[in-house]
């Protein structure tokens, strides 16, 4: 398991390299001279000069590479062109907002769309399961910001029971957290679903009917203990899906996470921000993708040694 | 089935009632798909689409970017189908007009995606080595991505607009056809067919694209309906976040982008698009499903 553990992590090294490699030539492929972004229009020849050389983009390529990887390294990615106000700091308030409303997404998702799969897998071929599986697709196929803008139509301007948006009390994580996690809930749905018939058709399980395991206990602690091991990484996946997503939902809900700030700075050009963004989502990426991995490796002996 | 039997069922695709008992490939997938009752729906569906995209200056009652002061945020009516929006212009009529723009971005984003992925994707999978690694690794970083944060940053490059939403959008399908082609080169390179064509000294160019491109070809199929679905949606979502369609423009993202700000006011504005984005998508979802099924039952989900 260690040597797994070490393996995976040497091997994301290369993979950070090429993310800083993207985010610094990022600044690069921007129309325009970013100094005079920074410096504002009306800036004298030498007043971008001088910014140019604080930012550290005055000297050869691989120069200003490991003047940006040094800074990054330190937590320092420029200052807002929006705020003035240092990067660091906009994205340190913006965190755990959009952290909370991923974890709450995630956990109804995952609740909701685990039951309903193995409700269509148990009553297959009958209601239940056309049912489920309709909410499924639907689900999928379901716009996030169009479901959004329903739901306040309905419960805040209508029926007046929930804020329309901000943040703060567990009454403004409803509707997001709902509209978040539909589209998670229904792949996980499906997932499960499929997974469960697979296992439901083994040896085992026939067996254990055969000697007569209550049904109850056949299907929680025989199919769906092993059901549960794709379904695992399918959650790792779709973590990456929930934060993209959250781009989308925080903007309709005016939220103050990252995804409204990524938006925003992409309206703006505000680039150091948008580059930090890019490294943060990336790292994030990374890291639950490995968490996965992990995770998976321990509950399937088999890939560890491959 | 023996040779007397003629067609054994009266298919209406005329391919195969002419080759009576000898089943074509395109006439056995006919008759899979004709069984999936839900996608011919879908499929029906996205042709009427298209046909009302395609002939909308002629089928939209009204101008769709002409405004009517005089009925401002209507409810329907018989008047106006889909109500009408802040400057009084006619909701149906820009939905239809917006399916143009829906459709047009779906579509050649994920040729454009499809074009490059399957190209990367064989020749990835033919030579191998070095090359197949570099292409591999590189998709991987990219399928890590969720899609709309890819299209994000191709637009934080390249500036909003829905020109540039094409590109962000195919950006994320490339990764998929390129790893579905190349498998499918891996498991054909070998054949003996391939191998007897290199034999008689034809080009690797012309391998690749005469004899495993086409064995690539029903995943592609499949997976270029599905992904336009997705890419409609993910282009739908870039507009409503105001980095893809700009206002005036009757894209639905956009439009209800316009309608928000009238919410509880007019429910026409933030109903209607929504519902035209949800269809589509959804038809293209199941048309995707059904094809699957009919092409390769292997590949279905239990």
């Amino acid at each position: 398991m260690l040597d797994y553990l070490v393996k995976r992590l040497v091997g994301i090294i290369p993979v950070i390299f090429a993310i800083s490699l993207v985010v610094f030539a990022f600044v690069h492929l921007l129309p325009g001279d970013p100094a005079r972004l920074v410096a504002g229009l009306d800036a004298s020849p030498e007043d971008v000069a001088a910014v140019r050389s604080s930012l550290g983009l005055d000297g050869p390529l691989w120069q200003q590479y490991l003047h940006f990887v040094g800074n990054a390294l330190q937590g320092d990615f420029g200052i807002s062109l929006k705020t003035r106000r240092p990067v660091i700091t906009e994205i340190g308030e913006r965190l755990m907002p959009t952290v909370w409303l991923t974890v709450v997404a995630m956990i109804w998702a995952t609740v909701f769309g685990l039951l309903i799969g193995v409700l269509s897998a148990v009553k297959r071929g009958r209601w239940q399961d056309y049912g489920g599986m309709i909410i499924a697709i639907s689900g999928i196929s379901f716009p996030s910001f169009w479901l959004g803008l329903l739901l306040i139509n309905l419960f805040s301007v209508r029926l007046g029971w929930l804020p329309t948006g901000g943040y703060g009390t567990w009454q403004h994580f409803v509707m997001p957290a709902f509209t978040l996690g539909l589209g998670v809930a229904a792949v996980m749905a499906r997932f499960t679903r499929s997974a469960f018939v697979e296992i439901a058709r083994e040896d085992y399980v026939r067996t254990a009917r055969a000697k007569g395991v209550p049904e109850k206990l056949v299907i929680w602690k025989h199919t769906l203990r092993n059901a549960l091991v794709p379904v695992i990484t399918m959650t790792g996946l779709q973590f990456g899906f929930l934060l993209g997503g959250s781009i989308v939902v925080e903007t309709v809900f005016s939220w103050p996470g990252l995804g409204r700030l990524l938006v925003d700075s992409v309206s703006y050009r505000d680039y150091p921000v948008i580059q930090a963004e890019i490294l943060l989502f990336s790292l994030e990426f990374i890291l639950i993708n490995l968490a996965v991995d992990v995770l998976y490796a321990f509950a399937n002996p088999e890939i560890r040694y491959k | 089935m023996t040779a007397a039997t003629s067609a054994p069922t009266p298919t209406p695709a005329p391919m195969v009632a002419a080759t009576s008992d000898m089943r074509t490939p395109l006439g056995e997938f006919w008759r899979r798909f004709r069984r999936q009752k839900v996608a011919l729906i879908a499929g029906a569906f996205l042709l009427i689409l298209l046909g009302v995209a395609v002939f909308a200056p002629f089928v939209a009652p009204y101008d769709p970017s002409a405004p009517d002061y005089m009925a401002i945020l209507e409810g329907p009516s018989a008047a106006h189908w889909a109500g009408t929006d802040a400057y009084g212009r006619d909701v149906f009529s820009r939905i239809l007009f917006g399916a143009r723009i829906s459709l047009a971005v779906g579509f050649l984003s994920v040729s454009l995606g499809g074009l490059v992925g399957v190209s990367l994707g064989v020749i990835s999978g033919y030579y191998g080595g070095l090359i197949d690694s570099a292409i591999m690794r590189v998709c991987d970083v990219l399928l890590a991505f969720p899609g709309i944060l890819l299209a994000i940053g191709v637009i934080a490059i390249l500036g909003p607009g829905i020109d540039n939403v094409i590109y962000a959008v195919a950006v994320f399908s490339v990764p998929i056809f390129a790893r579905l082609a190349r498998g499918s080169t891996l498991s054909l390179k070998h054949a003996v067919y391939v191998d007897a064509a290199r034999a008689i000294g034809v080009k690797d160019r012309v391998i690749m694209l005469r004899h495993l491109l086409p064995g690539a070809l029903p995943n592609v199929i499949v997976y270029f309906s599905m992904r336009i679905g997705t890419s409609i949606l993910t282009a739908a979502s870039l507009s409503f976040i105001g980095l893809g369609a700009q206002p005036p423009s009757p894209e639905w993202g956009a439009m209800l982008a316009d309608g928000r700000a009238y919410i509880g006011v007019a429910d026409s504005v933030t109903i209607f698009p929504g519902l035209a984005i949800f269809l589509t998508v959804l038809a293209f979802n199941l048309f995707g499903d059904g094809l699957r099924d009919a092409l390769d039952p292997k590949l279905r989900m239990a």
